[in-house]
């Protein structure tokens, strides 16, 4: 109950005072870690390390472009396809109640041909396509995958993220801290060095974030539209000169769900703006 | 050595075959810090040495270090590693040489590149299998820091 009421004020801030608050580097919004072997001091969103006028955008959804998408998501959601004749509503029914829960919660394990699986919105989206809908899977980073998700991620908006990283999803979330940590690329560098080692500081022009995901999927300036957080990781990765892995692949999922863990609490805000 | 067009052919010659003249990057040897003989025989440039420093798709030195004699012609000096204003006065060319070809033998875990190394990556595209900067980027580039004095 405590936990709610911090979070109740810390969504506040971040709606109200967080962006009118002056200076950037003093005054980010950031909550306690949610264990005492968190890497980090204090967890904040890549919201608090862009300019006025990007949060501006965020913060109001009629100027947020993400929310176009979000109108497709809407649409999508009524749509029949497939040769089972059903659309989303078919099993689901309203979103608002049936999806609380999931874009908060999500990478988690779930059960496939018998077998525990790590999966995403993305994944499981495709899942429901294929095999209850008899519908041709969505690319990663197409319109419509990217409607889907950003709908479903924003009815949980403001929750807290939380994933589960216990039980049958420890093996990943080691397989995604190992590649955290991993140093990859010509330029040799972890996700570490930049997000943990750095965050707050200038990298040339860029403001370095803690690299967190409660925003995605984000619409980005640099995109021109709305893009997947794998897209991002793949961003990274062929920044610094490496081989990205691919969406949707296993390397990735089990990244989300590492990176789920150091943003645990921080409130979803899909879409975000991001430059 | 990263123009666009012909990055492979390019890379793959540095990787495989060093110059002639040149020190191939398997046969730098660091010595307490120092890298004594230059990896050229032809003098560092200083122009040139600025030019591969500034470049984002050579040194990109200011991604993470500020060089405040160069602010008035080059935005966005990043805030990660020492400004590397007086850098001259402090280190000699054998030691700048060592920080750039491989910064890790000082400080393994360091976030800035080396510079002249091929072994020890993982996950890099054929593209780019060769060094970051030639070894002619390192001996200008170097010419260029001893530029770069307060006293
Ligand atoms: C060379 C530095 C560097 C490295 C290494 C790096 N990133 Fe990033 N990353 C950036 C920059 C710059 C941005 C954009 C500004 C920001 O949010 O930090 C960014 C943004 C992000 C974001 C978006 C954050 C937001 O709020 O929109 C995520 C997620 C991310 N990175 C994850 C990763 C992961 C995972 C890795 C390793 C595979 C990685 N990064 C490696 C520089 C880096
Ligand atoms: C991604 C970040 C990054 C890049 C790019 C980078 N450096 Fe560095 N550099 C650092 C950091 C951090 C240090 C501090 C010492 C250490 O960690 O090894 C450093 C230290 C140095 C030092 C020693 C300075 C001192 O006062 O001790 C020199 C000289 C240097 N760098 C030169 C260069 C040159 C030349 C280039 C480009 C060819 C370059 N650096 C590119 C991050 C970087």
């Amino acid at each position: 109950m405590k936990k709610s009421i911090t979070f109740a004020a810390l969504l506040g801030l971040l709606s109200l005072g967080g962006y009118a608050a002056a200076e950037l580097r003093d005054s980010y919004v950031f909550i306690e870690p949610s264990d005492a072997d968190h890497p980090l001091d204090e967890v904040i969103s890549g919201y608090e390390f862009r300019s006025h006028e990007t949060r501006a955008l965020q913060a109001d959804d009629f100027e947020n472009p993400g929310y176009l998408l979000l109108d497709q998501g809407i649409e999508l959601w009524e749509t029949v396809e497939g040769e089972a004749g059903k659309s989303c509503a078919s099993c689901h029914e309203d979103a608002e109640d049936s999806m609380a829960g999931v874009g908060s919660t999500y990478p988690k394990m779930v059960e496939r041909n018998g077998k525990p699986v790590l999966t995403n919105i993305e994944n499981q989206i495709n899942h429901c396509r294929t095999e209850n809908m008899g519908a041709a899977a969505w690319k990663y980073d197409k319109p419509d995958m990217l409607g889907m998700t950003v709908m479903i991620r924003n009815v949980d908006r403001g929750e807290p993220v939380n994933v589960s990283i216990d039980g049958d999803a420890a093996p990943y979330f080691e397989q995604g801290k190992d590649l955290y940590y991993q140093r990859v690329g010509q330029l040799d560098m972890a996700c570490s060095n930049c997000h943990e080692d750095y965050y707050g500081q200038y990298i040339r022009a860029d403001h370095l974030s803690q690299g967190q995901t409660n925003g995605f999927p984000t619409y980005r300036f640099k995109w021109q539209g709305v893009g997947s957080l794998h897209r991002r990781f793949s961003g990274c990765m062929k920044n610094i000169r490496a081989e990205p892995f691919a969406k949707g692949g296993e390397e990735f999922l089990a990244l989300e769900l590492y990176l789920g863990y150091r943003g645990q609490g921080l409130p979803v805000e899909t879409p975000s703006v991001r430059n | 050595m990263l123009i666009k067009t012909a990055p492979i052919f390019i890379a793959l010659a540095l990787a495989t075959t060093a110059q002639a003249g040149e020190i191939a990057p398997g046969d730098v040897k660091i010595v307490d810090g120092s890298v004594a003989t230059p990896l050229t025989d032809r003098p560092g440039d200083v122009e040139r040495g600025k030019g591969a420093f500034t470049d984002r798709k050579a040194g990109n030195c200011l991604a993470c270090h500020l060089v405040t004699s160069l602010l008035d012609e080059q935005q966005f000096h990043g805030e990660i590693g020492p400004p590397l204003d007086g850098v001259a006065d402090v280190y000699s060319a054998a030691e700048l040489r060592a920080q750039i070809v491989n910064s890790k033998a000082a400080n393994p875990a360091t976030i800035m590149p080396a510079f002249y190394r091929i072994t020890g990556f993982n996950r890099v595209p054929e593209k780019f299998a060769g060094t970051i900067l030639s070894a002619q980027q390192v001996e200008d580039i170097i010419a260029y820091l001893g530029t770069l004095k307060d006293e």
